[in-house]
């Protein structure tokens, strides 16, 4: 009992340990880590990650996996910025709205049907890269810098980017959705056991609508940012942010398999990730290896593999504990 | 929730005529299930008589093809679990339905939280879950995921979620199968509680001393139907167990089956011998002997032990008590391997799920547990395969195209037959046979029946589960009856007939006179 108990706060806590020992490795190598510049630059650039890696911790937490975060934000970027002339209102409506959008295919081929997640959004995830590209006409699409769009990705609200403002605030609502709603509870039910939820009597084909909804919605708002804070709509930009997602989402020790999770140690999942490859570009700028943006991707690689089979093992255990 | 006048309560349930098929083959044919208020209604029938069905018809799981269902005197129709559960009818699953991951608490809750302020009040719910399980006098950490505990606790959560619903009528699926008799006691008390506040129980099982002890009707179900309702104290448990089996108790028939007689003279030394098994709650005290060449019958209800006796003589699972011989050595299998080293082979109940591959050839399959042996250092050897395979087509009459022909396209009792030649090629000494002709059609069945007899002639030793008490009875050479995980019985061949079979399962002693219900 003890053992499980120990076993779960690890699985629960242990990447806010890694942060924190992550972090002070950076403060004290690296002269500028903790500068001003570097932290809020950090929260801006890793804002965008931390939306989409919300909506997917949700969709995790189910059982389900949305695959296609990464195609649905350059979507979401290229409408955004297409809308951008006419004010940020009007932005970030087209740029969430087809982030929406996405997310409602998605939820109908899951719950209406029945398709696999991973089939269902696979399929949405090539769509949606599609129709940036159409949309955008083959090449990025520059935003209005007159109506004030820019603010959102590149704006501070007071000295803090409002970016990660927004960010902060969508976790605060995602965790009291999670712990304080019916909907939050049945979401981690149905993750747990799907057939025993709906026999419990909960509304598991109306949840995981939402859940998929949401995602999109958040990949959307991602999009929005990127947009924003790199002046252009990018059709092609995206790829492979679904892997930081969930490499981030079960970082923060939420079971891939679902029925098991937290919104806030997802955040301190994409943290961890977002400081570790800040922590290679410092290790680049100091000369001593020289690591060109390839070996980034295989030095990102091999962490997530690494992270998947700690968890992999570690839940092992916990179910064995139970 | 007022107490009824004295006399007939009301009628709470009504379900008249239902039907319902799935892909054609009935489940249900003409099921009716009347049940009153503040009663609790015994739900009794062999595996795959319709009881689950029904059940779940009534609870919005399937939707039933034809029939009524009146409840509280008006149309009853729901289409999930959740709106009969907001109707006033709460169920609780043979299997633990809830989510072991979660807290204790949000099992309870989960479907009727409380709020505070729109949002979940926690503590309220903690306090709610608490409330609920005391009265099963279980005092355990709400907070805790509900996996860490044992599964009599789970069961009693399920039935804690369940009352939690102010709910009418409670249905429970075999809620004490996990359960050991002092839980069974705390159940009991909980269900005699209900009963005093006006709620109906339905209460499903195959122990039928519980059912004596606490149910006030009894609906027996038999292939889809209802065949019998009566008050439980006017129903002896000999009739119950005949209605079930659909048995006339009276009437002896004349061989229904194709073992045929046996000449027993070659049959020789006892091979195997257990005593005392027991693992849990489904296998308690369990000896037989087998002997070579000898067919042995396992007979007995559902849930009596007989599936799970087989599991731990194949090394599946691990008894806790008892000790094993196989040809007069201790025999100790750490699992299935062991077991098969030993001279054993299992052809389980569950042919799709745990035997045949249906994609795999006829020859894959047949070969499947032989490959180290027709391989040759790691390449197999097509000509010793064919040999094997064709040899076992023919001495076993397996109607297929080829040996290439996939097995999925085969009749059940060629898939059966193909499972067993599997075992065979084996060359076993013992062969563990569940439900040999289960699914099978009657043609079939008389084929796979003669090839087990001959195959005891030839010296194997079979050990034959079956519920069909005509196959034990005229196919078995010595019949072991199980009631409740114990041996109770033990009837050589001739001096078998159903009458003492069927009193056994009942009362759990083979005397037919002073017997009392």
């Amino acid at each position: 009992m003890n053992r499980a108990r120990l076993v779960r706060i690890i699985g629960t806590y242990g990447v806010l340990i890694a942060l924190a020992a992550l972090i002070l490795f950076g403060f004290l190598r690296y002269d500028r880590f903790l500068s001003f510049y570097n932290v809020m630059s950090l929260l801006r650039y890793n804002s965008m990650f931390a939306l989409v890696a919300l909506g997917m911790c949700f969709v995790i937490m189910t059982g389900g996996i949305d695959l296609s975060v990464g195609s649905v934000a350059a979507l979401g970027s290229v409408a955004s910025a297409l809308a951008s002339p006419y004010g940020i209102v009007p932005g970030l409506a087209a740029g969430i709205g087809a982030g929406l959008a996405a997310g409602l295919i998605n939820a109908t081929l899951v719950t209406r049907a029945n398709l696999m997640p991973f089939i269902a959004t696979l399929a949405t995830m090539q769509a949606a890269s599609g129709s940036a590209l159409l949309l955008a006409g083959n090449q990025t699409v520059s935003v209005s810098y007159e109506s004030g769009f820019t603010a959102i990705g590149q704006g501070n609200f007071w000295t803090f980017p409002i970016p990660a403002a927004i960010a902060v605030v969508a976790y605060l609502i995602g965790s009291l959705v999670l712990n304080y709603t019916g909907t939050g509870r049945a979401v981690l039910a149905i993750g747990g056991g799907e057939d025993a939820s709906r026999l419990m009597g909960l509304r598991t084909d109306r949840v995981k609508f939402l859940v998929y909804v949401a995602s999109g919605g958040l990949a959307g708002l991602a999009g929005v940012i990127l947009a924003s804070q790199f002046g252009a709509g990018q059709p092609i930009e995206g790829v492979g942010w679904e892997l930081f997602a969930i490499a981030a989402v079960v970082v923060g020790g939420t079971l891939l398999t679902g029925g098991s999770g937290s919104v806030v140690t997802t955040l301190a999942g994409v943290l961890l990730l977002g400081i570790l490859f800040n922590v290679l570009n410092f290790e680049n700028g100091m000369g001593w290896i020289s690591l060109s943006a390839y070996w980034q991707s295989v030095i990102r690689g091999l962490f997530l593999l690494v992270v998947v089979l700690l968890q992999a093992r570690l839940t092992r255990r916990r179910l064995n504990a139970l | 929730m007022t107490r009824p006048p004295d006399g007939p309560s009301p009628l709470l349930l009504d379900m008249r005529d239902i039907q319902k098929r799935f892909a054609g083959i009935p489940a249900l044919a003409d099921a009716s299930l009347c049940v009153r208020s503040g009663e609790v209604h015994a739900l009794i029938g062999q595996n795959g008589a319709g009881k689950s069905t029904l059940i779940k018809v009534l609870t919005g799981y399937h939707r039933k093809d034809a029939g009524q269902v009146l409840f509280e005197g008006e149309p009853f129709e729901v289409h999930s679990p959740h709106q009969a559960q907001v109707n006033g009818i709460s169920t609780i699953y043979q299997e633990i339905n809830l989510v072991p991951l979660r807290s204790v608490t949000e099992n309870i809750c989960l479907g009727r939280e409380q709020r505070r302020y729109g949002l979940l009040d926690w503590n309220a719910m903690h306090a709610e879950a608490e409330r609920l399980l005391s009265r099963f006098a279980i005092g355990i950490d709400v907070r805790r995921p509900l996996g860490e505990f044992n599964t009599a606790t789970q069961q009693m959560v399920a039935i804690a979620r369940a009352i939690g619903f102010s709910a009418r009528l409670v249905i429970m699926d075999e809620p004490t199968s996990s359960l050991d008799e002092r839980e069974v006691g705390v159940l009991f008390s909980v269900i005699h509680q209900l009963k005093a506040e006006g709620v109906s129980v339905i209460f499903v099982s195959h122990k039928l001393d519980e059912l004596y002890e606490v149910c006030d009707q009894v609906t027996i179900m038999r292939d889809g139907r209802t065949v019998r309702t009566a008050a439980m104290k006017e129903i002896g448990k000999l009739e119950l167990v005949a209605a079930m089996l659909g048995r006339d108790v009276a009437a002896v028939e004349g061989h229904a089956t194709a073992f045929g007689e046996r000449d027993r003279s070659r049959i020789a030394d006892v091979m195997f011998s257990a005593r005392g098994l027991g693992a849990g709650q489904a296998v308690r005290n369990v000896s037989f002997d087998l002997r070579r060449g000898e067919i042995a019958g396992f007979a007995g209800l559902l849930g009596a032990g007989r599936t799970e006796t087989a599991r731990l003589v194949f090394g599946a699972d691990r008894p806790s008590s008892g000790q094993m011989t196989m040809e007069g050595a201790a025999y100790h299998p750490d699992r299935p391997a062991d077991a098969i080293a030993a001279g054993m082979g299992f052809c389980t109940e569950d042919r799709k799920g745990e035997g045949i591959v249906p994609e795999m050839t006829v020859a894959e399959n047949l070969t499947l547990a032989l490959l180290p042996k027709i391989s040759r250092n790691g390449v197999l050897d097509d000509s010793r395969q064919r040999e094997i395979v064709e040899r076992f087509i023919r001495e076993l009459g397996i109607k297929c195209s080829g040996p290439n022909q996939k097995v999925r396209e085969l009749s059940g009792g060629n898939q059966q037959k193909v499972l067993l030649a599997r075992w065979l090629a084996m060359n076993p000494k013992l062969l563990i046979l569940d439900e040999p002709t289960r699914g099978i059609d009657v043609g079939a069945k008389g084929e796979i029946q003669r090839l087990i007899r001959r195959l005891a002639d030839q010296g194997l030793g079979v050990l034959m589960i079956s519920s069909e008490l005509e196959e034990v009875i005229e196919g078995a050479d010595r019949i072991f009856v199980l009631r409740d995980g114990v041996s109770v019985t033990e009837l050589e061949a001739e001096a078998a007939n159903e009458e003492k079979v069927l009193t056994a399962m009942a009362h759990g002693t083979s005397a037919s006179s002073g017997a009392t219900t």
